[in-house]
């Protein structure tokens, strides 16, 4: 039986994490691995949080619990740092460092937290965190909106979901639109690239 | 063509939960579709939308729920599949009419899908409406995961048609929001006409006729425990001495549960998805071989109240466990991890959990509530009555209603004291002017005023409260996803065969004494306009007119040219501490206008005290 692997993805509303899944979905059919998932957009459209669950092999529930995620992905850090419970000390965290300042931040009720001490935080409770610049990379890319596929590139070299590099280039084929195939190829390669050297 | 629409059985495709039950009605060959849009079945009636839009799948966004199963009903008397699609709230909504339709009954099948909200992900109260089938008597089917959501919806219209009567399809959050791969059936012909056969000693509930109508019922009832205790929903297995019984998304929860402890040899377990008639002979075998029961179910203990009372009357009195502090919870929404940690505690079995990261030494993390959108005119409409207000020195009272415009209850706003469900901003208002002596002001969208806001005026007309009331008309129904309403002009959508109703025309009508129309985004107008409404001693209402800013945009419409804050900024910040527009940040300790964000409104331009806030120029951009 296939070893079930749990994907926890956390974003800001607009970040385009619902096309990530969507990504990973067509990849895990490639693959022929069962997957499911769910999603809860807290009034995206509206500045909230977008938290998508994605579950690879046999298992039924389409929700994670809290120390149940083996790779959580956020695409904002003070986000990943809000999903960290749901790591356990085996997992695998994955974040953009580019901050997307909550407004809450902005009027003066809050403090962003320091981003040093956030990755310090959570490379201590977790088996590997690959942080790094995700925004600058889809920037590099040529498509500032490719910060989701910069992530999939990251997530598929941690080669935990039983997904290859060539499932997933072949799902962004299939889920992506043409005109930005090229450069959401790259972005998913630079991703790929910045996960190997973290 | 729509996706849901391709006629190729036996191919797989991704869905939503949502639409692989729009799938599943297609496949059932339904005719008639009718909704009012409410989170998490939203997606659903979109699905209907679009397809109808392609195909003779007759479809309509309804002004509420209850006009939703009315038309529905119609049509099913007319002997045309239909389905009505709500939240589970909009089943109150449309109870009056679920309650003696199940008297009635239908000649073609009636579905009536109602998604729950457990832990109130976007909903005011998590109301089990399991508690519907048992109070209207009608027969309830519930799928445990997206694919039987997409099965299910054929055998309800089945179902419907073999006992004459509507069927309620029970959906909760992690199965309208979840995805998952669904095998497409064939598609049955569809018939979008009937014919209605007179029989009014039947279809006219006066008192003779309801007599009558609810021995059928009854009856109905009898043919439905039968069928419920046959059914392939009621999913028995295992053999074990340890039950389970269990629902919904619960079901996935115990098979992961049961396969991570290694038990699957020592369980039993039932699964119920025809949840009303519950089958009391199934039951009661099921029971008959446990040394134990758990049931797991969110929400109410409905299974596990019934399955007491099948226990009791067969003499049975092992125990039967489920709500309690130490087990499982009435609130919120169930997860694989809490199903695991009560089933292995409930039947001693030890259970390695995966302990969570610690996170008490994190440090604090901004919140990142969902706000009004830059350039949202329901902000510009509250700066401006509480403006207004101030000016006049007048104590105010703010009922709201569900909307967009209810975010405006978090500060620097704070215009929301009072709320219960859709349309209470109308009704409310009355005992707030009789009982607390302060101006009421209450909001509501045009969307909702059509819904359930225009009894609740013509009550304070008839009554003669004191108050204003604020139509919030942004031109469509935003917060779930900008769905046409009554007021809504189709023909900036393209779409002909639509009418409109004036929201003016409808409060002149009701003969609201005092009628004011703004547009918010011109402050000082506003300002008076609205001090002149407070100041009426009676009913007045006013309609704050400008289109939602995401519509605008979805539209194509020009865009207003965004604005910056200049040199002859005296960091007042009357802009940021009154508005807080998302569009506002702070650099090097002044606010500065995301220019990409920012949509022209120039709100804070017309408040800002040194004019300081001025039109980017266009070489800047």
């Amino acid at each position: 039986m296939m070893e079930t692997k749990r994907l926890v993805m956390v974003a800001v509303g607009g970040q385009g994490n619902l096309l990530a899944s969507s990504v990973l979905g067509e990849a895990a059919r490639l693959a022929g691995v069962p997957m499911r998932m769910s999603e809860i957009h807290g009034m995206a459209q509206r500045g909230g949080v977008v938290e998508s669950a994605l579950i690879f092999g046999n298992a039924h529930s389409t929700i994670i619990s809290d120390g149940d995620a083996d790779v959580l992905m956020g695409f904002e850090p003070a986000e990943t740092l809000r999903a960290l419970a749901k790591c356990n000390r085996n997992s695998v965290a994955i974040t953009n460092l580019a901050p997307l300042m909550p407004f809450t931040v902005n009027i003066g009720q809050g403090v962003y937290p320091d981003l040093n001490k956030l990755q310090a935080l959570i490379r201590a409770k977790t088996a590997r965190l690959i942080a790094f610049n995700a925004t600058a990379l889809a920037r590099e890319a040529g498509n500032v909106l490719s910060v989701n596929m910069v992530l999939l590139g990251a997530l598929t070299q941690t080669a935990v979901l039983p997904l290859t590099v060539d499932h997933v280039k072949a799902a962004m084929q299939h889920k992506t639109k043409p005109a930005f195939l090229d450069a959401n190829l790259k972005a998913f390669d630079l991703g790929f690239a910045a996960a190997q050297n973290a | 063509m729509h996706k849901l629409l391709t006629d190729k059985p036996g191919d797989q495709m991704m869905l939503l939960g949502n639409e692989a039950i729009a799938r599943g009605a297609i496949e059932a060959g339904v005719g008639f579709t009718s909704t009012y849009p409410g989170t998490p079945s939203s997606e659903l009636s979109l699905s209907f939308f679009q397809m109808s839009k392609e195909s003779d799948l007759y479809f309509e966004y309804c002004t509420n729920e209850k006009v939703a199963v009315e038309v529905s009903a119609g049509a099913a008397a007319c002997g045309v599949r239909s389905m009505a699609v709500m939240k589970h709230v909009g089943l109150n909504v449309a109870a009056d009419a679920l309650m003696t339709l199940a008297y009635v009954g239908v000649k073609g099948g009636m579905v009536i899908l109602t998604a729950d909200d457990p832990a109130m992900f976007s909903s005011q109260n998590e109301q089990d409406n399991r508690y519907y089938a048992k109070i209207s008597g009608l027969p309830m089917l519930e799928p445990s995961s997206v694919e039987e959501a997409h099965r299910i919806v054929a055998d309800a219209f089945d179902l419907s048609e073999q006992l004459q009567e509507p069927v309620l399809l029970r959906t909760t959050t992690r199965i309208n929001h979840s995805s998952g791969v669904v095998t497409l059936g064939a598609i049955r012909p569809r018939r979008t006409r009937g014919s209605f056969v007179k029989d009014p000693l039947n279809l006219v509930t006066v008192p003779a006729v309801s007599r009558k109508l609810h021995v059928k019922l009854l009856q109905n009832y009898e043919k439905a425990l039968e069928l419920a205790e046959t059914s392939p929903w009621n999913l028995r297995e295992g053999d074990g001495p340890w039950g389970i019984l269990c629902n919904g998304v619960s079901y996935n929860y115990v098979k992961d549960a049961v396969g991570d402890l290694g038990i699957a040899a020592k369980v039993r377990l039932l699964r119920i998805g025809f949840s009303h008639p519950l089958p009391p002979r199934k039951i009661r075998d099921f029971l008959q071989g446990c040394e134990k029961v758990l049931v797991v179910e969110e929400g109410e203990p409905y299974l596990e109240e019934g399955a007491k009372a099948i226990a009791q009357e067969a003499g049975l009195t092992l125990p039967i466990r489920g709500k309690a502090p130490e087990l499982l919870s009435r609130l919120y929404e169930f997860d694989p991890a809490m199903v695991r940690r009560v089933v292995g505690d409930y039947f001693g079995v030890p259970w390695k959990a995966r302990p969570p990261v610690d996170v008490s030494d994190l440090p604090p993390i901004p919140q990142r509530p969902p706000t009004l959108c830059a350039g949202c005119s329901h902000r510009a409409t509250y700066y401006e009555v509480r403006k207004a207000a101030e000016e006049l020195g007048i104590e105010t009272l703010y009922p709201s209603d569900i909307g967009c415009y209810t975010l405006g209850l978090l500060p620097p706003l704070s215009m929301a004291d009072y709320l219960i469900c859709m349309g209470s901003s109308t009704g409310t208002a009355g005992g707030f002017a009789q009982a607390s002596g302060r101006k009421v002001v209450s909001f509501i969208g045009d969307s909702t005023f059509f819904h359930s806001g225009i009894p609740g005026l013509i009550n304070a007309v008839f009554n003669q409260h004191d108050l204003t009331l604020v139509i919030l008309d942004n031109g469509i129904t935003a917060m779930t996803g900008h769905q046409p309403n009554p007021g809504v002009d189709m023909s900036q959508l393209k779409m002909e065969g639509y009418g409109r109703v004036s929201i003016e025309a409808v409060v002149r009508a009701l003969g609201v004494p005092h009628v004011t129309v703004i547009k918010p985004y011109k402050v000082k107008k506003s300002v008076e306009a609205i001090k002149e409404a407070l100041q009426f001693k009676g009913v007045s209402v006013i309609i704050s007119q400008e289109l939602c800013v995401l519509y605008a945009a979805n539209l194509k419409l020009p865009r207003r040219k965004p604005f910056q804050v200049s040199d002859k900024c005296r960091n007042h910040r009357v802009c940021m501490t009154r508005l807080a527009c998302p569009a506002f940040y702070v650099w090097n300790e002044r606010i500065k206008i995301d220019a990409n964000l920012c949509t022209g409104c120039a709100l804070c331009a017309q408040i800002c005290p040194e004019n300081a806030i001025l039109p980017v120029k266009e070489e800047k951009r």
